[in-house]
């Protein structure tokens, strides 16, 4: 174990030089890959500290991935639900969803690092079509693992991806869904690990991809705390967003840990890795993990296939564990109405992951009155309408 | 290196080693089968390849997400955890076998870490277990395992990998325990249609710096790929083939498979 994070630092700085965010992290992978983990380590501190790397990467998300995203004031939310509730527009990025942050950072240093070839993970197909992207765009060979439940329920995405020049393999082992899905990827990185970068999706995984993955999202809470600074003066009452693995929860966080709001991450009921898990050592980290009695890993079960996942990337067990944020889990019920609130009320289909965080406000919105309450909506739900049509029926309506 | 000399590191020696050593020392090539525990008819498939020639073998503990494992042994994992096996009925039923040669189990590292790694050892040691392999458990993190492993009278085995660097594969062989473990290919366990190259490569790397047995593993598909293999190492674990003929064909298969490595590794 390395050193504790010394108070004058930031809650959410750099991990140990072992990838520990407290006890959790570190690099629990086969022998095979911890040169490539190291050789990445390397490459990312080397192009980060360099400034025509950040430039690239920041003139990349303005001119091709959109960024700033807006911050909008939920006016009709607002007053039905006695709050002040701001919503970050991640769903305004180029393929619909925070994923391109991380996916556009991770795309260049592989690059940079002479490597022709990405694999990536998805769950509900949002990261994947991410990869797919910037494969496209920076000439790279491309091939994303999907469970074969979220092939199923994701066939847009798929199709998506296969547009865009990539190969999808439907991955028919064990749960057949997320966490299988990394497994196959990491699988697959075992065995090219010569000239493929691995493409983690979230802030989960063997060091240094959680605290990576949460650098390349850090501009998403930067930009979101200065927007509230200028709408609002200050920082909000609460930060809320969804959390699978984490890593659009991990961007907005990341904007104001050091500050005084309070962080909520929320949780599916089905796949409530903080909530219900305990720590445990799987894809490549020690964190919360929902696992039997005897350390078999279970499987989630969610509506929303992006947060099907029993784990938790480990920067978010380590601040469940100091207490500085909060991980609340919501039912599938309580996402489908807030799915259809969001849409009626202010004219925005979320994705069925920030469902889950609007779920959590309506519910504790009597404990909220009158404050200021920031929500990243991480992903747009053009993806899950196929889906919600079999389960609100062809008019929308939810009784 | 250990401040250890020579003599005390070998009054040390576990099982395990031991054995693998003095068959090594006698001219024989090592032979370590591999099967799936809780699959059906795994016990007499390892009595069988006991029978046959094996020198140690190695039983899989199986886990729900075996990230270094190709699709014959995860399907014979998935098989057994649905026909109810765990790491406890699996050690029980390996506590029955008498095979007269040394046991390793293998399996992931969230098992012992769930368990505890005290409690992890003493549960394998109650069984007859001699040693431990955990893949997903490499030699940087593998510190407070191999004291507990240590002291709990468990031979922890560490995995070498082609892209393992010179300085650390040296501390690898070292703290290794039993034998080690030479991971031939870059990929996921099975079988290949050649012996891929950095199979000799890794483990003539290895034997460079260690005077422990040195098995390579990982894309042994036959007994001439065994052969080849053995002329650098001394030793192979053979995993994919063996769990194969016990799904397709059964125990006794097992034996005449094994037979077969053996005739080859003592007249190849």
């Amino acid at each position: 174990m390395g050193e504790p994070t010394p108070s004058s630092r930031s809650v959410m700085g750099e991990p140990t030089t072992d990838g520990r965010f407290g006890e959790f992290g570190g690099r629990f992978v086969p022998e095979t890959l911890v040169a490539a983990c190291e050789e990445l380590e390397a490459a990312f501190r080397e192009a980060w500290a360099d400034p025509a790397f950040v430039a690239e990467f920041e003139t990349t998300l303005r001119d091709y991935g959109g960024r700033p995203s807006p911050l909008t004031e939920c006016r009709n939310l607002s007053s039905q639900l006695g709050l002040r509730l701001l919503v970050k527009r991640e769903d305004l990025n180029h393929t619909g969803s925070h994923k391109i942050n991380n996916v556009i950072g991770q795309a260049l240093l592989a690059q940079r690092m002479g490597k022709t070839r990405l694999v990536a993970e998805t769950g509900a197909g949002q990261h994947g079509v991410a990869t797919a992207t910037a494969a496209a765009l920076l000439g790279m060979e491309c091939k994303v693992y999907m469970g074969a439940v979220d092939v199923d329920r994701q066939a847009l995405n798929v199709f998506r991806m296969r547009l865009l020049g990539s190969e999808v393999e439907s991955v028919q082992s064990g749960s057949r869904t997320l966490k299988d899905a990394v497994n196959e990827a990491l699988r697959d990185w075992v065995a090219t690990v010569e000239n493929t970068h691995y493409c983690l999706g979230s802030v989960m995984g063997p060091h240094p991809y959680p605290w990576m993955v949460r650098t390349f999202h850090h501009i998403l809470g930067d930009e979101a705390a200065a927007q509230c600074k200028d709408l609002t003066g200050g920082d909000p009452d609460v930060v809320v967003a969804c959390v699978g693995g984490g890593s659009n929860a991990a961007g907005i966080f990341s904007g104001f840990a050091d500050g005084d709001a309070r962080l909520v991450g929320v949780e599916p009921a089905g796949g409530a890795a903080v909530g219900r898990g305990v720590p445990g050592v799987v894809h490549g980290m020690t964190s919360y993990l929902m696992q039997d009695e005897v350390g078999q890993v279970m499987e989630a079960e969610s509506i929303s296939a992006g947060l099907d996942y029993p784990g938790v990337g480990p920067e978010h067990a380590y601040l469940a564990a100091i207490g500085r944020a909060e991980y609340p889990s919501v039912t599938d019920d309580e996402v489908v109405e807030a799915f259809t609130l969001m849409s009626r009320a202010e004219g925005i289909i979320p994705a069925l992951e920030c469902a889950h965080a609007l779920a959590w406000i309506v519910r504790a919105a009597p404990e909220m009155q009158g404050q200021t309450v920031l929500m990243n909506l991480s992903g747009r739900g053009d993806k899950d309408v196929d889906q919600m049509m079999d389960v609100l029926g062809m008019h929308g309506l939810s009784e | 290196m250990s401040e250890a000399s020579p003599a005390d590191r070998a009054g040390t020696l576990g099982a395990l080693e031991t054995h693998l050593r003095a068959r090594r020392d006698s001219g024989a090539k090592l032979l370590v089968p591999y099967v799936t525990g809780g699959y059906q008819g795994w016990q007499r498939a390892v009595e069988a390849a006991a029978a046959a020639g094996a020198d140690a073998i190695e039983i899989g503990i199986p886990f729900s997400d075996p990230v270094i494992d190709g699709p014959v042994i995860q399907q014979a994992s998935t098989a057994a955890l649905a026909g109810g096996a765990t790491p406890a009925s699996v050690l029980e039923e390996a506590r029955e076998l008498d095979t007269g040669i040394p046991h390793a189990a293998m399996t992931y590292y969230n098992l012992c870490h769930h368990q505890g790694h005290e409690r992890f050892a003493s549960a394998l040691l109650e069984a007859g277990v001699s040693a431990a392999i955990l893949p997903d458990l490499p030699y940087i993190e593998a510190g407070p395992w191999l004291e507990a492993a240590a002291s709990g009278g468990i031979e922890a085995i560490l995995l070498a990998a082609p892209t393992t660097p010179d300085h650390r594969l040296a501390q690898l062989c070292e703290a290794s325990r039993g034998f080690v473990y030479a991971i031939g290919l870059l990929g996921v366990t099975g079988e290949r249609k050649a012996l891929a190259s950095t199979a000799t490569e890794i483990a003539a790397r290895c034997k460079a710096v260690t005077h422990r047995p040195v098995l390579t593993g990982v894309g042994i598909g036959s007994p001439q790929q065994a052969v080849e293999a053995c002329e650098v190492a001394d030793g192979v674990a053979v995993g994919s083939a063996v769990v194969r003929t016990l799904m397709s064909d059964g125990p006794e298969a097992v034996g005449e498979l094994v037979a077969s490595y053996r005739t080859a590794l003592d007249h190849g």
